[in-house]
């Protein structure tokens, strides 16, 4: 039954590690990819570890996973609220059929403010990035 | 038993491919911290299947080292990136 019960949880994380894959590698536009991976990733490790928990059945290794599960919820929307933010700041492009962006008339690229009415047109705009194209040398 | 076993440490390792062909492809500096940390995510519940698959009890503990390094690892890039405009 708990064997059962086991390869049943396994076998969910690991499906969920799967789509967060493809996530990353099919969605178009980096803030998509960053909700494909910050989600499915969290939960699939999150299950894989209870699945460890329950295939050692000791208190060390339940304290132990516990704590890895905490820390994960912790700071994986951290971490993708931090590069969201940089990525946005860093004028990498939306994708073409995005719908709605709050920041685009708020925010001033030349010292990072955000301001609650609109600001004159030829500050708000964020540069447009060229791909990153590390072929050729730097100076 | 065992095709079960080699079924969820295949369906990781595609994930960990086609995280790493987004972290080749790139287009952008983030897309790659973003694919960087999936791999990270998917090593660790690799790490986490191989110690239950050999009861292995000490690989959680590094289990426990990598989730910390990545968080601290994407902490830095994003402040990298946000200076560096």
């Amino acid at each position: 039954m708990q064997e059962i019960l086991i390869m049943l949880l396994m076998l969910f994380g690991a499906v969920l590690i799967f789509l967060a894959g493809v996530g990353i590698l099919r969605m178009p536009d980096i803030f998509l990819r960053m909700s494909a991976t910050a989600k499915a990733g969290t939960l699939g490790v999150g299950l894989i570890l209870t699945a460890a928990a329950l295939h050692f059945n000791e208190f060390g290794i339940y304290t132990r996973v516990v704590a890895i599960i905490c820390f994960i919820l912790l700071t994986a929307p951290i971490a993708a609220h931090i590069i969201g933010r940089a990525a946005y700041f860093d004028g990498v492009p939306l994708w073409e059929g995005t719908i709605q962006d709050d920041l685009k008339k708020h925010y001033r690229i030349s010292d990072h403010a955000l301001y609650s009415g609109e600001i004159p047109p030829e500050e708000i705009l964020v540069p447009q990035k060229e791909a990153d194209d590390f072929s050729e040398e730097p100076e | 038993m065992n095709i079960l076993w080699n079924i969820i440490l295949l369906l990781i390792s595609l994930g960990f491919i086609c995280a790493f062909i987004r972290l080749l492809r790139g287009p952008y500096l983030p897309d790659r911290v973003v694919a960087l940390d999936l791999i990270s995510v998917i090593a660790m519940g690799f790490i986490v299947v191989y110690a239950v698959r050999f009861n292995q009890v000490n690989f959680l503990d590094v289990a426990i080292i990598l989730a910390l390094i990545t968080f601290l690892g994407t902490v830095a890039f994003a402040y990298y990136l946000e200076r560096r405009i």
